[in-house]
């Protein structure tokens, strides 16, 4: 939504959402909530409560965005690319079973600044090429995608990694007992995790456009774009998401894995991470 | 006899449970030792400290007059092979799972087809095995494949967690004879954790009785079998009959 031209015929092409508009809108999650009291799901306050946070959130972040285009200060951008990594990070973490301390969240946010961060100086000085470097119009939005999926990635490989250490914990001391490395000892664990991690991008790849048209590029449709242009758009972020993830669920499951043994190679009783 | 093993006043604790308490321990080398006792009484825990797979919270582990931990963990490892109870299959074929065991040390020795058919005979495994798919196999191949592979290293010691525990009683008799053998043609030292008393008054030099962290007895097998005087041992002897 927010990679909008700015030109005069797509903002003609613009219906307003108003606010009497929204409020019709808002009919809509009564036909789930009925559906929760028909059946007595028990969902009925998680479905309110769910859709006043969706309100509050997003126009809380339609302010914020608001207030940081018009200022389009450097800082005031990378402060907010950071508070999104470390939203993330926590998100990312606290999904994970296991109890974490606090070396998993420098392991994730790590991967993700290295994930992300590449990715998006990647992508903003060689392919779109953003002018200035830090105009927040494409920074926030497009760094938003990137982290949003090297967090599901770095998701995804901490629980699987720790549920495969877990599961191949014979296997694993086999290997150590063998005289194996860390590393050689985890290569079945990490290759799960890995491969966990990137079949849904792999899968977003074979299906894009195909099933579902993308939440951006539809919002530069409704936005008055080219579709064509939104398509190059989207090309790019679904490449940039790609690598995003790589990079993370590499540097999440190869350092995390470290966590898993002592000093001496031994197999520690439960992830202490 | 030297001894190869030396254990000093070592303590163990797990889950906040100590599971060895001042265990003063002498094992010989090139002896078969059989480490005997009911479930709970420390023998898994105590064998775990000799490759390091486990460090104990106090006292002292010596192997060859060293303390295990100013070796090289991998070295020791690989000088100290290492059976378990249930035997664990590596992804691929039989001749994949020995070749796995040199790999790890980096060591593309050109014999390794050689060492390979060694390993095979000495554990005892048809050659025609080694293109089976390691999964395919019997509990008891299963178990002389992990056998085999851990003598790939050319280990002094091997370290054997009631390796014949999921083994019907046939099988389980002639993986004793293979190991059994093996101390005695190779010289390798065996130290072996078993619940079936047959097997270590038949196939074990030395035998220890342990109980509740402690060593109840220990000594050479003909022995503690034949002239102990020891109540408790004699109590472990006759229930187990």
């Amino acid at each position: 939504m927010l990679l909008i031209q700015s030109s005069e015929t797509a903002a003609r092409a613009i219906i307003d959402v108003s606010w009497f508009d929204l409020s019709l809108a808002c009919g809509l999650i009564l036909i789930a909530v009925s559906l929760s009291r028909w059946q007595r799901l028990g969902l009925e306050k998680d479905f309110v409560i769910g859709a006043i946070r969706t309100i509050v959130q997003l126009l809380l972040v339609g302010y914020v965005l608001v207030y940081i285009f018009a200022v389009g200060r450097w800082y005031i951008t990378v402060a907010a690319l950071l508070l999104m990594l470390t939203v993330a990070t926590f998100a990312a973490v606290g999904r994970q079973k296991k109890k974490a301390g606090r070396t998993l969240h420098w392991i994730t946010g790590t991967a993700m600044l290295l994930g992300s961060g590449f990715t998006l100086v990647y992508i903003s000085a060689l392919v779109v090429r953003v002018h200035p470097w830090y105009d927040p119009r494409y920074m926030i939005p497009i760094f938003g995608m990137i982290v949003g999926s090297a967090m599901n990635g770095a998701s995804i490989a901490l629980e699987r990694l720790a549920g495969e250490m877990e599961a191949r914990r014979a296997e694993v001391e086999a290997y150590l007992a063998l005289g194996a490395s860390y590393q050689q000892a985890s290569r079945q664990p990490v290759r799960q995790a890995l491969r966990a991690s990137l079949i849904p991008t792999v899968n977003g790849l074979m299906v894009v456009g195909l099933v579902t048209l993308p939440g951006m590029m539809t919002g530069q449709i409704l936005a008055g774009s080219s579709p064509l242009t939104a398509v190059r758009y989207q090309i790019v972020v679904v490449f940039m998401q790609a690598a995003a993830v790589a990079i993370t669920t590499a540097v999440v499951t190869l350092w995390y894995r470290r966590t898993f043994f002592t000093g001496a190679l031994q197999l520690k009783s439960q992830a202490t991470a | 006899m030297s001894s190869i093993f030396v254990l000093k006043g070592v303590r163990q604790v797990k889950e906040g449970n100590a599971v060895l308490d001042g265990i003063e321990l002498e094992i010989n080398e090139g002896e078969i030792t059989a480490l005997i006792g009911p479930s709970g009484a420390g023998k898994t825990s105590l064998i775990r400290l000799l490759n390091r797979l486990d460090d104990p919270v106090g006292g002292q582990v010596l192997y060859r007059a060293r303390p295990v931990n100013e070796y090289p963990v991998r070295e020791l490892r690989r000088q100290v092979g290492f059976v378990f109870q249930t035997p664990v299959m590596f992804p691929g074929t039989v001749r994949d799972n020995l070749h796995e065991a040199l790999k790890l040390a980096e060591n593309n020795s050109a014999d390794l087809e050689e060492r390979v058919r060694e390993v095979m005979a000495l554990a005892e495994l048809e050659a025609a095995l080694a293109e089976r798919d390691g999964e395919r196999l019997s509990v008891g191949q299963k178990q002389r494949v992990n056998i085999a592979r851990a003598l790939m290293t050319s280990p002094e010691v091997l370290l054997m967690d009631e390796p014949t525990s999921a083994l019907d009683p046939e099988t389980a008799d002639r993986l004793m004879e293979t190991v059994h053998r093996l101390g005695r043609e190779k010289g390798l030292t065996v130290v072996m954790i078993t619940h079936r008393l047959s097997e270590a008054r038949r196939a074990s030099d030395a035998t220890v009785l342990m109980e509740r962290g402690r060593i109840v007895e220990a000594g050479p097998t003909a022995h503690l079998f034949e002239q102990t005087a020891n109540e408790r041992l004699r109590a472990f002897l006759d229930s187990e009959k």
